[in-house]
């Protein structure tokens, strides 16, 4: 995906690089292949699926903020874009940026509340959070109370069906690439520098000068803006939705907290193994929604005790040099680094210290 | 005299609501542990009273006679072999753990039981009430709640500060490796403390199934429940926990009043908003001894 600019040109990153360029480039020229959608369409939910993985790990994977919140944001988003799109009569292309905005924005008092939370306690307080949000929009005569929301076809616009799928699957693949690039931008900066020196030790890191609280606060935003956006997406790809399924915490954040657990937190690469590893368990349990929560369920919740760091965590002790070259440049970065001529060792990006 | 009434009313959900504090609060206090499944956990228990009552053709009271000791026996092995390999300083393996299990046992109860909703069926009790006055009534299931939740938390307080295991307790949360040194098995100790913590859950989970209908989605409610009034009263304070469930009970009751009166504002919208504005004033809740 788009993460391959900040690799470091070492040999098994050149070959990555080029990987997932051809990779992406494939995906981006999919509508002109597909021309019945029959890949395109379920593609989208796997795409949508992987940015909020992302943003999921970024949270919880590198700055220890274990959110069982982000429905809200999913929820924010979907409501921004209908008020948008159908009551304002706002483009529903650039409304998905908006309804990113609004998520940020709204994401500064909710953190005002959190923060004063930690560990366990801020995952609940998340989850408290987002029921507020839900029980809002329930309330709200103006959001649609408990009834069905529809993204009808006059506020789409002029678009034909035709490209309306077009654009939606290339939004989702750019919320999807994105995700993953600012995860990998995020730890190269100074800011991911903070991050990994306060989940190694808070203290220690406040001692020698990081600003902790802003350095978590600057990735909850960024979490939030983009988990806004793919609220919006998802609306665009299933344009109709009322409160509990946008505010659903089984399908925004469980389903998500499974894929980034299963295929490895802290690593970036983790979440696109995990979204594979999803996208298989859907195709043999197509009808039975139950079975694919407890079978998910209970991979993630045995892996979370005997492989902290995932499927990938798994993948990359068995074979150091790393596996799949499209997965392994994604790596490089997020270390800040390689060692010359090694393969990028995952001192940052293996997950979550043991301690 | 309706919001009066809705205050009388709140004060004995709020029995409810203490009982399933009492669970989630202990476990935090000894080992720092959160359970995000603790409301699942209340609603699995309510379905074992329903397949035991069913099965047996006991009154739901005589139920908890087996549901507890079953919830006990399940706690204790439940952190015996699994939760104490995710006690650490990071606590995102103990969330991810409890998490996932609490998403497991809805989908299990879901397959197991059907979407449709459950009730305890405790024959004419449930019916019965105490007039007060025109206006206001205390219903006798409500009333016995309360009594057994101040019970639970009366007996826990005086296990924590009178008994050998309740010294323990304090040791091991306090500080663990010195316990340890002292001959604490502090490993069987945690698997103990969540033993009784289910036994309470459990206690809560069959009077919330006898007070209203619930089904296997309901568990997510109960644990923010429990949490805000564990929050409201103030980490560490048992008692502290009992006050945090009454005043959520009565944000509950008037809540539902504002609906009523209003057509605006429900019980749990109410409530959350209590629980948000003592987090914001005062983080380490109303009988708080420390911020956590």
């Amino acid at each position: 995906m788009t993460g391959h600019r900040v690799t470091r040109s070492d040999r098994q990153s050149t070959a990555g690089l080029a990987v997932s360029a051809v990779l992406l480039v494939v995906l981006f020229l999919l509508p002109w292949w597909d021309s019945d959608g029959s890949l395109r369409v379920p593609l989208v939910a796997i795409l949508y699926y992987l940015a909020l993985a992302q943003m999921w790990n970024l949270l919880a994977g590198f700055a220890g903020l274990v959110s069982i919140g982000q429905q809200m944001f999913v929820g924010i988003g979907v409501y921004t874009l209908l008020s948008f799109a159908e009551d304002f009569g706002v483009d529903p292309y650039l409304s998905v940026l908006l309804a990113g905005l609004v998520a940020a924005i709204l994401s500064l008092p909710v953190a005002a509340f959190a923060f004063r939370l930690r560990g366990g306690y801020f995952a609940i307080g998340t989850w408290v959070i987002a029921e507020v949000f839900r029980l809002i929009a329930l309330e709200s005569d103006f959001l649609g109370g408990a009834n069905v929301r529809t993204l009808t076809r006059e506020s789409l616009g002029g678009y034909s069906l035709d490209t309306r799928n077009t654009v939606t699957y290339l939004m989702a693949l750019g919320l999807a690439a994105g995700a993953t690039a600012i995860v990998v931008l995020v730890l190269r900066s100074r800011l991911g520098l903070a991050l990994r020196s306060i989940r190694d030790n808070q203290e220690g890191a406040r001692g020698l000068g990081v600003s902790v609280g802003r350095a978590k606060l600057a990735v909850w935003v960024i979490s939030a803006f983009w988990t806004g956006m793919t609220g919006a997406v998802i609306l665009l790809h299933n344009p109709s939705t009322r409160a509990e399924s946008a505010f659903s915490v089984l399908r925004w954040t469980a389903l998500v907290v499974f894929i980034a657990i299963i295929g490895g937190v802290g690593s970036t690469t983790g979440p696109i193994v995990g979204v594979a590893i999803y996208w298989f368990v859907r195709e043999f349990l197509e009808d039975a929604e139950e079975w694919r929560f407890i079978i998910l369920g209970l991979i993630a919740a045995a892996m979370a005790i005997m492989a902290p760091r995932g499927v990938y965590g798994l993948l990359q002790k068995r074979w150091p040099v790393q596996f799949f070259p499209v997965r392994r440049r994604l790596v490089g970065p997020g270390v800040g680094g390689p060692a010359p001529g090694g393969p990028a060792q995952p001192v940052a990006d293996a997950g979550h210290p043991p301690v | 005299m309706e919001w009066l009434n809705a205050i009388v009313q709140g004060i004995m959900l709020g029995g409810l609501f203490a009982l399933f504090a009492t669970g989630l609060s202990l476990a935090f206090g000894v080992m720092r542990f959160v359970n995000l499944a603790h409301g699942d956990l209340a609603i699995l228990g309510a379905f074992v009273a329903v397949s035991v009552t069913s099965a047996l053709g006991l009154n739901p009271f005589v139920s908890l006679v087996i549901v507890v000791p079953v919830m006990l026996a399940t706690g204790y092995a439940l952190q015996l072999g699994a939760f104490n390999f995710t006690i650490s300083a990071d606590p995102l393996p103990s969330i991810l753990v409890t998490f996932g299990l609490g998403i497991v046992i809805q989908n299990v109860l879901l397959e197991t039981y059907s979407a449709d909703s459950r009730g305890l069926d405790v024959g004419s009790i449930e019916i019965e009430s105490i007039r007060i006055t025109d206006a206001i009534a205390i219903g006798w299931i409500p009333l016995i709640t309360l009594i057994v939740a101040v019970a639970v938390l009366g007996a826990l307080q005086l296990m924590l500060s009178r008994t050998p295991l309740g010294r323990a307790f304090r040791a091991v949360s306090d500080d663990p490796p010195t316990a340890r040194l002292m001959g604490i098995n502090d490993r069987n100790l945690y698997a103990v403390a969540m033993g009784i913590a289910f036994a309470t859950v459990a206690v809560a989970g069959v009077f919330l199934g006898i007070r209203q209908s619930f089904g296997p989605l309901d568990g997510p409610a109960q644990l923010l429940y429990a949490f805000e009034a564990v929050v409201i009263g103030g980490l560490g304070s048992v008692w502290g926990t009992l006050v945090g469930g009454l005043l959520l009970g009565v944000a509950h009751t008037v809540g539902g009043q504002f609906e009523v009166a209003y057509g605006y504002g429900s019980g749990p919208l109410v409530g959350h908003l209590v629980f948000l504005v003592v987090l914001a004033t005062k983080p380490s809740g109303l009988l708080g001894r420390r911020a956590e």
